[in-house]
């Protein structure tokens, strides 16, 4: 049998994406359809008096203008997004959900008050500048080190502070670890927001069709499935009224996962309201201001070691800013849990978690979600014990792995799906020593690095591993069909967002069913098409989807040799699936086509036997027992021009083990990807909000994206564990290539300054940060 | 983001243009590459109500050689033409120099020199370029024509000599001198990036290698292009060793600019890096010049 799994096939989706030929939401055209624009609140916090919408509506062209009292009883909180968190004692958690539109008190910038429906976006934008608002401005929750002082303004009035949630995790006896320890390192470590930042911002089409009574959403949603429930169930609808298609999605990376935006609710209700279909494309101002960000956190943080570089135990007391919502709960703070004890053998372990409602934009999760703040603080202590212990840094982390026998490893916290951590397979220490000698770690060390020194040059290396969570539940599926033509039809409702998973998982599909990738056509993000499932985040298409994809494949595949053994009358073991043939191996010429077969499984005359079903098709579901741990080490090499702050990075490595690997090609484009949106996280990408919370760089000529310039050639190595919790033994690895990066940054930037003594302990850095930093330890010499 | 209503016209002379901008006074605004207008009025920070588009006077657009080795821009030219023209290269190569440093290739296929000269973008490399050259302008209205030094162009943050009912029409620039070099230097986050500081130096020497005349502008260090005064006198008639060079770039850091901190750079840091910058420019013309 020809592999499949494992090929580097070229994205069979890419000549579609590349030549204008795929369907984005915004390409969505409906005869008679109306546009919509939404006012925002300019200030962070500030009551609503009045809205007074008459000249908007009178304004030629516009059809309606909508405020939350325009709503009535349909005026409701989104719903959560994900399930909130089991009422065990010593959890608190405070769920506030945003709004559809704000009625009594915007909560921060870019919140919609009022949404104007016109014959055009040009329209309705100007008619949006005709509305009177009345906004009385509140004193402002700005940050998370002040949300909790005593005289804070409330973002929610009718909660006693701006506590969000608090909860504690522990693991062994940290304080009595502590009495132990030869070494303490505790450090105040400090992540700041960024943004998503996708290249298609977010949109939605609505078409209510008032004589069939069914509405039609596209939306650039990552979980259509979801979406299309909690419309239907808001909107008083049965599911099968309500068909939503998350056609192709120009990058997510987890804000459009099902949030139920207040304007994915809106303009649903509003096609209804008006019999109109209702376009509503965010623009990128916008998407600053209404889309999730992420990642700011403040951790108290404490690592104990022995002398001999044997970690004991890490805490972290933690601030998590929720933004002035919380929908989706503990995930991003729990995945910070997760990841703080890195890939090593912790004993003791304290987390004292607490978060807060802050007058900014929502924070959800964002590729890398909590992670890359875990993995920041427990390699920052680390790389901090290291120089201290005077230990190499490759040194200390070979002697903390997790070893290679301890696995299945229980980490005995809970995961952010209030499940058991626990660590299914690995390997850490040849994926280190892989990443170490690609790069040249020991050469450039002991010879180069002291070359370049003596030339002046700051250079540095630092070399990072890290864990990521993985491929949870709760499931997903697949139907597979074989059409008459011989091509093979897949349909799954996880949803895509430019991984490649038509490639992919038709690779899955080709491995069972012996055809061509491309003559596999996978409909994904089609409710009409299939409706169980949730979507594509948390890095789990590869392992929740196409298990559920390859589970089906197995069934169809078991139907094909079935009928196929009738037919040429041979025994199944001696069928073989070829070129999209069925043949009795050694006897070419006694074959029948997928074709031919799926024909003859739908016969036109005669009856179906019973018990049996017409045609090749099937379908299936996967989910895991729980999530699988990737794995993998970054190593880079960089130069720092010393007099402008500027970094050069000069070499770049990475070796994922994400267990089997379905396609390196992909693979390795979603490294790259990843390490890109890393690169931003550590040295360009950074929300900058004022005493106000007003948001400072709202466009990406000041939000700086890295471009093709500032990413380098990445040399990528692989190394396979396979996960145990499913058939194909993958792992996933969305987020790996984000994850690592600020903390690598940190080591490699100390690195290149060994005389200044220099402690990178915040992330995003920038030129301007730097100078300051080795200003500041300039003054101390 | 999408710009209120405006009326547009679409002349194809200069003389239809400007009798339009008479008409329409302060409610017009010329549209050239439309590479910072149009953002402007999709923010809504511009809301003209008139745009007179230039994009179709084929007589504004043209690069020619100026009698006594100098040049003579048409406003319209757009930076794609002067980056690729082998006149701007051989008599203006501090100009040659600037044009990659202008945002990306995209933009630079459709801005012009005249709209970047216009807008008075302080971060503008063409604009601090245009007054380290002695650049001059030519302007011109219904009622006439009239020229102004690029020196004094410039009044303030987007704002110039330019009334409304004028038009840019053509940038001159005088033949180098003999023995004279050139540098720009900046620093931006990205290659495309705004810079956050720049500098161009033009550096003359006389016979005996001593600076005759130095010009030293700074780009995104204020509210328009900043000429380094101080720090030419530091160098003024003497020999530019390396330590006069560098006490120079001091004393432009420290004297000649009042630089202001914003979410890239502060002042601090601006100022480190006028001083680094002047260093490294001025040691590159001085190599330049004695060639």
């Amino acid at each position: 049998m020809k592999k499949s799994i494992g090929e580097r096939i070229k994205r069979t989706e890419d000549p579609r994406l590349l030549t204008g030929q795929a369907l984005f939401v915004d390409d969505v055209n409906i005869p008679n359809m109306l546009h919509a624009a939404f006012l925002r609140s300019d200030y962070a916090h500030a009551y609503l008096r009045s809205v007074d919408v008459s000249e908007a509506r009178a304004r030629p062209g516009v059809v309606a203008v909508f405020t939350a009292e325009d709503m009535g009883d349909d005026w409701q909180p989104g719903p959560p997004l994900v399930s909130p968190p089991p009422t065990v004692e010593d959890i608190t958690f405070y769920s506030r959900r945003q709004v559809p539109l704000a009625k009594d008190k915007v909560r921060h910038v870019g919140e919609p008050i009022a949404v104007v429906i016109a014959e055009s976006r040009y329209i309705a934008e100007d008619a949006v500048e005709d509305i009177l608002v009345d906004l009385d401005p509140l004193e402002v929750v700005s940050d998370i080190e002040t949300a909790l002082d005593p005289n804070a303004p409330l973002v929610h009035d009718d909660l006693d502070s701006n506590l969000a949630a608090h909860m504690i995790q522990s693991k062994g006896d940290y304080q009595a670890a502590k009495a132990t320890a030869e070494v303490v390192i505790s450090r105040k470590i400090e992540i700041d927001r960024g943004a998503a930042a996708a290249m298609e911002n977010r949109g939605i089409v609505a078409d209510w069709d008032s004589k069939s009574q069914h509405l039609t959403v596209w939306d650039t949603t990552q979980a259509p499935i979801p979406i299309r429930n909690g419309l239907a169930a808001r909107l008083g609808l049965s599911e099968s009224q309500v068909r939503v298609i998350a056609p192709f999605i120009g990058g997510a990376f987890g804000p459009k996962m099902m949030m139920f935006y207040p304007e994915e609710m809106r303009i649903p209700w509003i096609s209804i309201q008006l019999g109109r279909a209702i376009k509503w494309i965010e623009d990128r101002r916008e998407n600053f201001y209404a889309t999730t960000q992420e990642r700011r956190q403040v951790h108290e943080a404490e690592m104990l070691l022995t002398r001999e570089g044997k970690i004991l135990g890490v805490s972290h007391t933690f601030l998590h800013d929720s933004g002035a919502y919380d929908p989706y709960g503990l995930t991003i703070p729990l995945n910070t849990e997760s990841h703080a004890m890195g890939a090593y053998a912790v004993p003791n372990y304290f987390s004292d978690l607490t978060v807060v409602f802050t007058n900014k934009i929502l924070t959800t999760p964002i590729r890398g979600a909590g992670r890359p703040q875990g993995i920041f603080v427990v390699e920052r202590l680390l790389d901090l014990a290291a120089k201290e212990l005077e230990m190499d840094p490759v040194e200390i982390r070979k002697l903390n792995f997790i070893p290679p026998d301890a696995f299945p490893y229980e980490q005995q916290i809970i995961d952010q799906a209030f499940s058991p951590l626990i660590f299914d397979s690995g390997d850490y220490q040849p994926v280190m020593e892989k990443a170490a000698g690609m790069i040249g770690y020991d050469q450039f060390v002991k010879e180069e690095q002291p070359r370049l020194r003596a030339e002046d040059k700051h250079v540095g290396i630092g070399i990072v591993p890290f864990v990521e969570t993985t491929g949870v539940g709760p499931y997903e599926g697949a139907r597979i069909t074989i059409e008459a033509s011989g091509k093979i039809n897949v349909a799954t409702g996880v949803g895509t967002q430019g991984q490649g998973h038509f490639t992919a998982f038709a690779q899955v599909v080709a491995e069972q069913l012996g055809v061509d990738v491309k003559d596999v056509n996978l409909v994904t993000g089609d409710t009409a098409q299939f409706h169980w499932g949730t979507g594509t985040f948390a890095s789990r298409g590869a392992v929740v989807a196409a298990n559920a994809i390859h589970a089906s494949a197995l069934i169809v595949r078991e139907k094909v040799l079935k009928l196929a053994s009738k037919l040429l009358e041979a025994p199944e073991e001696e069928l073989e699936l070829e070129d999209g043939y069925v043949r009795v191996a050694d006897i070419p010429h006694l074959s029948i086509s997928l074709g031919d077969l799926a024909a003859e499984a739908n016969p036109l005359r005669g009856a179906v036997e019973p018990g049996t079903e017409p045609g090749l098709e099937a379908t299936a579901y996967f989910g895991p027992k729980y999530g699988a741990i990737a794995f993998g080490v970054h190593a880079m090499i960089i130069e720092v021009d010393p007099e402008t702050m500027m970094v050069e990075i000069k070499r770049y490595v990475v070796v994922e083990d994400c267990g089997t690997v379905i396609n390196p090609l992909i693979l390795e484009g979603q490294i790259h990807g990843g390490v890109a949106m890393g690169i931003g996280n550590a040295y360009y990408e950074q929300l900058i909000y004022d005493e106000n919370a007003q948001l400072l760089n709202a466009s990406l000529a000041d939000y700086l994206i890295p471009t093709a310039n500032e990413v380098p050639r990445i040399e990528i190595g692989h190394f396979e564990t396979r996960s145990p919790l499913n058939p194909l033994g993958t792992k996933g690895v969305g987020e790996a290539g984000t994850i690592p990066v600020p903390a690598l940054f940190a080591q490699a930037i100390e690195n290149a300054f060994p005389d200044h003594d220099l402690e990178i302990l915040e992330m995003p850095l920038s030129p301007n940060r730097l100078f300051e930093l080795l200003q500041e330890k300039e003054s101390e010499k | 983001m999408k710009p209120p209503p405006f009326e547009y016209y679409n002349p194809t002379t200069v003389d239809e243009a400007l009798s339009l901008l008479a008409e329409h006074g302060y409610d017009a605004k010329p549209l050239a590459g439309g590479q910072s207008l149009i953002p402007i009025m999709n923010f809504r920070l511009a809301q003209p109500a008139v745009l007179v588009d230039l994009n179709n006077i084929s007589e504004l657009s043209y690069i020619q050689p100026d009698e006594g080795g100098g040049l003579r821009l048409g406003a319209m030219t757009r930076h794609h033409q002067v980056e690729h023209d082998p006149l701007i290269a051989e008599r203006a190569p501090l100009i040659f120099e600037a044009m990659p440093m202008i945002a990306t290739s995209q933009i630079r296929s459709r801005g012009t020199f005249g709209g970047s000269i216009a807008h008075a973008d302080p971060s503008a490399e063409l604009v601090a370029v245009s007054v380290a050259l002695g650049g001059r302008f030519r302007l011109r209205s219904q009622s006439g024509e009239r020229e102004a030094a690029a020196s004094e162009f410039f009044l303030g943050m987007f704002a110039t000599l330019l009334e409304p009912q004028e038009l840019l029409v053509e940038a001159t620039f005088p033949a180098m001198p003999a023995r004279t070099g050139w540098a720009l230097m900046e620093v931006a986050r990205r290659p495309h990036d705004f810079a956050l500081v720049g500098v161009a130096a033009v550096l003359s020497l006389d016979d005996q290698d001593r600076c005759q005349d130095t010009r030293i502008v700074f780009l995104s260090v204020g509210d328009g292009p900043v000429t380094a005064h101080h720090a030419a006198e530091v160098l003024r008639g003497q020999a530019p060793t390396p330590e006069l060079m560098r006490a120079a770039a001091e004393t432009a850091a420290a004297d000649d600019i009042d630089p202001s901190s914003d979410i890239h750079a502060s002042a601090a840091y601006r100022r480190h890096l006028v001083k680094v910058l002047t260093r490294q420019a001025l040691e590159l013309a001085f190599e330049r010049a004695k060639l």
